[in-house]
């Protein structure tokens, strides 16, 4: 049963017409075209769908989109400002910090949660904050320095 | 006049792999794909380099059907060796006819004629051509000839090096990158599997009308046990699904093998045996009995199923109307893939056209192929639609085709002086081979679950040189006598095919593991003995770079529960050198193996890309760290129960460890394949660091904790 939610996304106000248990990963995807986020597992088991929710990296693929009305939710796309990269992206693109990619967006979004938190965190913190995320090209050394360059820190 | 490239002597027409566009870019094609291993960036560069145009000008178009250059597949780390190379030399050739034409134009001299960024001078008049003002948008019409070399050595990189590498690293970045799953079209529809419950389960009932009745539900596809569902938005085809399931009755079978004794399970199946030679199975040949060898060493080392695990599930995208079928897939083989899609659904080659996207990194054959021919299924009930097809999780862990478990067994006779004098190699192991076509056969999982199935041919024995379960089996090191034989079961209670390394790992796993423990039986360290039965001056070359590197000498750890192991291979001995070097700790509480460091050095040739090689080999090494310590696919008597992230554990940031990687550059040598090289010599070496350590032989991956207990149990 279909209702009209409003939702704010990428500092933006945006209704859409849809099942509010619809998880939010889908409807960010197939209603207003942000594909960056993506499936993973639908379980909250690897962090593939994470976007930010109130600053915080949050797993969207099964929670239903009704849950996320009033919160304010960025996605990868809405990072780079007036079309520049934000400084994690930029940091990511220095230390060619991708493989296939599947999992960066999620990556991203879990650093910028963590930078946002801890602006000079430590090894232990970097990992604890990206722990949940699963890579599987083995990408993880040039992620690692990926944060610590955004952080500022030596790679 | 050179020999072609294999690639190009088999696709001769220039045109097919690069264009002179209408405007001031080049576009050059490649039958193969982009899998995260910097396909695209690689063969920019070299097109670059050899045409002496500005890399930012280069556009690669990977495999379509629609363009001719048939490559087959994306693996065996070929993708450098085959379209690298042919790419090479068939932008050196156009290089040469552009000249020409300059010349004419121009009406000086060829000698006199240089070029820049795509722009032919006179270096001593003054005039000058573009490549674009020649040829834009306009074919060569000329084949490839082999009458002029690519430049030498010192020239590559003029262009590529103080570029960016990787074209496609900015939208994986920014999030512009259209992914298969990510693909949208007016009209599209949305689609979902059922799949049965079990490898052998076939379908009794299926009670679909309550979900004809759900909300925009288009279609329920029945034919025989494999079922669908389209709808118009996809929680609506998830719902679907859910339902259809929830309403389907299956029949099952006790089909898989007990648990825990795989190993013993692959010793006991009916299997075909094969002597190799020179990597090579030899057909025909009864393989000689031993029973004269005194062995004074044996040793046995396995591993389980493993997962592709890809961190997408997969998918695709299909258009069918008017008897064209269009398929947009991640694919490793768009080529293969559209044979076994024409053979499953009785059209010609002619109608359907299989374009590559890009999909999650699939590490070989992972469910792409699968899910393309489910998404033809789907959308023969939708024509005109586009319906986009997505696997769950759970579909991607239970029915992908799983890399195959090994069993080696191996002997040795040490001399007098500790040296190797006799050694023998078996290895057991089902299929490495269930691709699209592999056997004349399409192999297309829904292939299994129509009524009638579709014809099944194979599997069968992989005769090639270093395929399949052979890989890498015959060892690097010189021995005065030998032998190397191959058990193929072709029983396959679950799905086997491609796994990144194939054999590779397991052969490798178990030969450097075997060499540690034969050098503890003689006077040397395990880098000394190695490199007395070492010959080959690049594979010694790298193997000291990785001890070197770690500040390692071979020395037995001081210090409890600490150690470090090393160990070699030349992939299918023939491609990339690595050695590997591991640094771990072994928790005397929890038996927890925590790696500390890697270290990887490896001969790849001629280095294209510095940064993707190492991207490759350090991805390969943290790979295969997570089959070793953690990975095994777990079933019942039934079913798989890896069913997602927590029944099938993959490595994660709080267990890696630090990782540093040397690559010994051959300028001028030819390109020698990186993407596996390192799977291999990365388990030997975390169980010879273990062994290091703690003093015990781990022989069967994974080394869990409860295996490091048990072998402590068994050690005391």
């Amino acid at each position: 049963m279909s209702a009209e939610l409003e939702l704010h996304v990428n500092g933006r106000r945006e209704k859409v017409r849809v099942d509010p248990a619809t998880p939010l990963l889908a409807v960010l995807r197939n209603d207003l075209g942000l594909t960056a986020a993506k499936y993973g597992c639908g379980l909250e088991q690897c962090f593939a769908c994470a976007v930010l929710v109130d600053g915080e990296a949050t797993t969207s693929c099964a929670t239903p989109v009704e849950r996320f009305v009033g919160r304010r939710i960025v996605t990868l796309e809405g990072l780079a400002a007036d079309g520049a990269l934000d400084p994690v992206q930029l940091a990511f693109l220095e230390e060619e910090a991708a493989q296939c990619g599947y999992c960066i967006p999620g990556m991203i979004i879990g650093a910028v949660a963590l930078l946002r938190r801890e602006s000079a965190p430590t090894e232990a913190q970097i990992r604890a904050a990206l722990d949940p995320h699963l890579c599987r090209c083995g990408t993880h050394p040039r992620i690692l320095k990926a944060v610590r360059r955004a952080a500022g820190q030596q790679t | 006049m050179s020999p072609l490239p294999q690639a190009l002597a088999a696709h001769p027409e220039l045109d097919r792999w690069v264009r002179v566009d209408a405007e001031s870019t080049i576009t050059v094609f490649t039958g193969k794909v982009e899998l995260g291993q910097g396909l695209l960036g690689a063969l920019a560069r070299i097109a670059a380099d050899e045409l002496d145009v500005a890399l930012a000008r280069v556009h690669v178009q990977t495999a379509d059907t629609l363009h001719g250059l048939d490559e087959r597949f994306t693996a065996g780390s070929l993708s450098m060796m085959d379209s690298g190379t042919a790419l090479r030399q068939a932008s050196c050739e156009v290089r040469a006819l552009l000249l020409e034409l300059a010349a004419e134009r121009l009406g000086v001299g060829i000698e006199r004629l240089d070029v820049a960024d795509g722009t032919i001078f006179d270096a001593d008049g003054g005039a000058s051509v573009s490549y674009w003002e020649l040829a834009g948008g306009r074919p060569l019409r000329r084949l490839a000839s082999g009458a002029f070399e690519p430049k030498p050595a010192p020239a590559h990189h003029e262009v590529g090096s103080s570029a960016r590498n990787r074209p496609d690293l900015r939208g994986l970045i920014d999030g512009t990158t259209r992914f298969v799953a990510d693909l949208r079209e007016e009209g599209m529809v949305h689609g979902r599997v059922v799949r049965p419950p079990s490898p052998a389960a076939t379908l009794l009932s299926l009670d679909d009308g309550p979900v004809r009745e759900l909300e925009g539900v288009i279609a329920v596809v029945r034919r025989g046990s494999f079922v669908g569902v389209l709808a118009e938005r996809e929680e609506q085809a998830v719902a679907g699904a859910e339902l259809a399931r929830r309403r389907a009755r299956w029949s099952q079978e006790e089909t898989l093998p007990a648990a825990g004794t795989l190993a013993a399970w692959l010793r006991a199946q009916p299997s075909e045996a094969f002597p190799i030679r020179d990597g090579v199975p030899e057909a025909g040949v009864v393989v000689a009995e031993d029973s004269e060898t005194a062995w004074t060493h044996w040793a046995s080392y396995s591993r389980p199923y493993l997962m592709h695990a890809s961190i997408g599930p997969s998918a695709a995208m299909a258009l069918w109307g008017r008897g064209h079928l269009t398929i947009w897939t991640h694919s490793q083989g768009v080529y293969p893939l559209r044979e076994a899609l024409a053979q499953a659904l009785g059209l010609e080659l002619e109608a359907i056209r299989a374009l590559h996207v890009v999909g999650p990194g699939c590490y070989g054959h992972n469910g792409a192929d699968d899910a393309a021919f489910d998404a033809a299924l789907l959308a023969m009930a939708a024509p005109g639609r586009p319906v986009l097809l997505k696997w769950s999780r759970a579909d991607e862990h239970q029915w992908e085709p799983y890399g195959s478990p090994a069993l080696v067994e191996l002997r040795a006779v040490l001399d007098e002086e500790g040296r190797i004098a006799d050694w023998s190699h078996e290895v057991w192991g089902t299929t490495h081979r269930r691709r699209p076509m592999a056997d004349g056969s399409p192999n297309l999982l829904a292939g299994e679950h129509l009524e009638p199935p579709l014809a099944r041919r194979g599997p069968t024995p992989f005769l090639a040189k270093e395929a399949g379960i052979h890989r890498n089996a015959t060892p690097i090191y010189e021995f005065p006598r030998s032998r190397v034989v191959k058990h193929f079961v072709a029983a396959m209670p679950l799905r086997t095919s491609s796994l990144r390394s194939l054999g590779a790992y397991a052969n490798v796993f178990a030969i450097e593991s075997f060499m540690d423990e034969l050098a503890a039986q003689s006077e040397l360290s395990p880098l000394a003995f190695r490199l007395a039965h070492l010959g080959d001056a690049r594979a010694r070359e790298v193997l000291e770079t990785a001890a070197d590197t770690a500040g390692w000498d071979g020395a037995p750890s001081a210090l409890a529960g600490r150690g470090s192991g090393i160990a070699l291979a030349r992939y299918k001995n023939s491609a990339a050198y690595a050695a590997v070097v591991v640094s771990l700790r072994v928790d005397d509480a929890t038996a927890a193996i925590s790696l500390e460091r890697i270290v990887i050095a490896a001969d790849c040739g001629e280095v294209v890309d510095p940064s993707g090689a190492i991207n490759q080999l350090e991805g390969g090494a943290l790979q295969s760290a997570s089959w070793t310590l953690k990975e095994q696919v777990s079933f019942d008597a039934t079913s798989v129960t890896s069913v997602d992230w927590d029944s099938y554990p993959i490595l994660r940031f709080s267990e890696v460890p630090a990782v540093d990687t040397r690559l010994l550059d051959r300028p001028g040598l030819p390109f020698l394949g990186a993407g596996e090289a390192t799977q291999g010599p990365t388990a030997a070496a975390i169980a010879n660091a273990v062994a290091d350590a703690v003093g015990l032989r781990l022989r069967d991956t994974p080394f869990t904790p409860a295996r490091v207990r048990e072998a402590a149990l068994a050690a005391a």
